[in-house]
């Protein structure tokens, strides 16, 4: 089973190396030294002020952790899928169920404003 | 021994052509892109270099090349120089388990004086890596292309770029569980989730016409993914500069252009695989069939980009979870009804 994976792994490290290589070879080209100006960070011309990094709001937290619990719950549909037809009327009403939990969760986190964004 | 050797080399062949169409592709892409848009804007586009100005985007690589590389004092250097890579390469990977052609190769060769049975393995098929669980894969590695984003944002030490990466961090992983979950009626109806099996299973009607509702919802969530107009909130150039990549120059900020083109051209591909039957067509040979599938829908991308506005990050999140997750839902229960009673 895992012969399959052998070409997966010669274009990992087919397209590893050409993009490395096109890095490395057109850093070797061009003028070197950086003058200081060049060092600073874009701001549009001007001096950057305050604080390198920004604050970030909380709510892109929220997200990223309402994406794990969501995503993990969408990836038990996967083998549900593949057998589908084999399990017929049962396997359906259970899975009716699990959306059912999976969607009282969402219209949650809706009615809490997690996905609030003014 | 030789049959794996065999095996080994045919890979190979098969990698090195798929990844020089892809670069070919997104070198025609680029330049369809500017002149298409140029002719929406009732303006020129690019038509100086050869004619036409197909070697538009041969001169912009070539300029790109010889350009001085600022690699900037950050304090992340490792990682700083390492995200164009990670972004290229997680945008070509998926490319390893979408089947672009029928049969490439016969199904035994005769090789000095005995036979190879080139059927072992999907030798012969048109796909790099005919993996049992190829969507499984390609939705597991393509997921991985907000690395690139997000550690070139983070490195950059510029709070705009950072805003940038952070931004799309949220809206990749938002889409792509919507992407997850359009796609699973077609899983459905096709009972499978080997590419090459999901193709031929679409050979009397395309997966479209069971699917409509999940080709749309894909195809904005493939929207988002690829970062294109109207979810292109990656780059808003008059709030961000230009977004994560603002303090890349040269062959870096070039590795982030060519990932963006191959992520709308994956998208594209994904979505002839699994919706619009794949290399299937009469007459003309297979691969040809499916360019001429992802070469319309490259062109729809394009034209979308030149048709709509921007939309607001909120507007963006509200779309897609409280409208565009809770309709995937209910159309993969509407089509768990339809199978149930065929």
């Amino acid at each position: 089973m895992n012969v399959y994976y052998v070409p997966v792994l010669l274009y990992l490290i087919l397209i590893v190396l050409m993009m490395s290589a096109i890095v490395f070879l057109s850093s070797l080209i061009g003028k070197k030294p950086l003058t200081d100006i060049q060092k600073i960070p874009y701001e549009c011309g001007l001096d950057p002020a305050g604080p390198k990094e920004a604050y970030v709001p909380i709510k892109f937290y929220v997200i990223a952790m309402l994406f794990i619990v969501f995503d993990i719950e969408v990836v038990f549909f996967y083998p549900w899928l593949v057998v589908y037809r084999d399990l017929g009327v049962v396997g359906f009403v259970e899975m009716i169920i699990f959306f059912a939990i999976l969607l009282i969760g969402l219209f949650y986190v809706i009615k809490k404003g997690a996905l609030k964004w003014e | 021994m030789s049959d794996t050797l065999i095996f080994v080399i045919i890979s190979l062949i098969k990698s090195v052509v798929v990844v020089a169409l892809l670069l070919l592709g997104v070198a025609i892409g680029v330049y369809l892109e500017r002149r298409i848009l140029g002719f929406i804007h009732l303006r020129y586009g690019p038509n100086r270099c050869g004619p036409f100005g197909i070697l538009q985007t041969i001169a912009d690589g070539i300029k790109l090349f010889f350009k001085q590389d600022i690699t900037l004092p950050v304090t992340e250097r490792t990682l700083y120089v390492v995200a164009p890579i990670i972004a290229g390469v997680t945008a070509l990977f998926p490319f390893v388990a979408i089947p672009f052609a029928d049969k490439v190769l016969p199904d035994a060769i005769n090789l000095f004086g005995r036979t190879i049975d080139l059927t072992q393995y999907s030798m012969n098929r048109g796909v790099i890596a005919d993996l049992p669980g190829g969507i499984l894969f390609i939705l597991a590695v393509s997921s991985l292309s907000v690395y690139g984003v997000l550690l070139a944002g983070w490195t950059s030490d510029n709070k705009y770029s950072f805003l940038g990466g952070v931004r799309v961090t949220s809206q990749m992983l938002s889409y792509e569980l919507f992407l997850g979950v359009s796609i699973m009626g077609v899983l459905m109806v096709t009972g499978s989730i080997r590419m090459t099996e999901i193709v031929e299973a679409q050979k009397h009607m395309w997966n479209i016409v069971y699917q409509p509702v999940g080709f749309i919802l894909y195809m904005i969530a493939g929207f988002a993914e690829a970062c294109r107009t109207p979810f292109d909130l990656i780059e808003c150039e008059n709030e961000l500069g230009s977004g994560f990549n603002t303090e890349y120059s040269s062959m870096k900020f070039a590795l982030f252009y060519l990932a963006e083109y191959i992520h709308i051209i994956t998208i594209s591909a994904i979505a002839v695989t699994l919706f619009l039957g794949g290399w299937q067509g009469p007459w003309l040979p297979s691969g040809l069939w499916f360019i001429i599938k992802v070469a319309c829908l490259f062109v729809f991308f394009i034209w979308v980009r030149g048709t709509y506005p921007r939309v607001r990050f909120d507007q963006l999140m509200s779309l897609g979870w409280k409208y565009l997750f809770p309709i995937a839902m209910a159309n993969l229960i509407v089509t768990g009804v339809c199978v149930l009673i065929s």
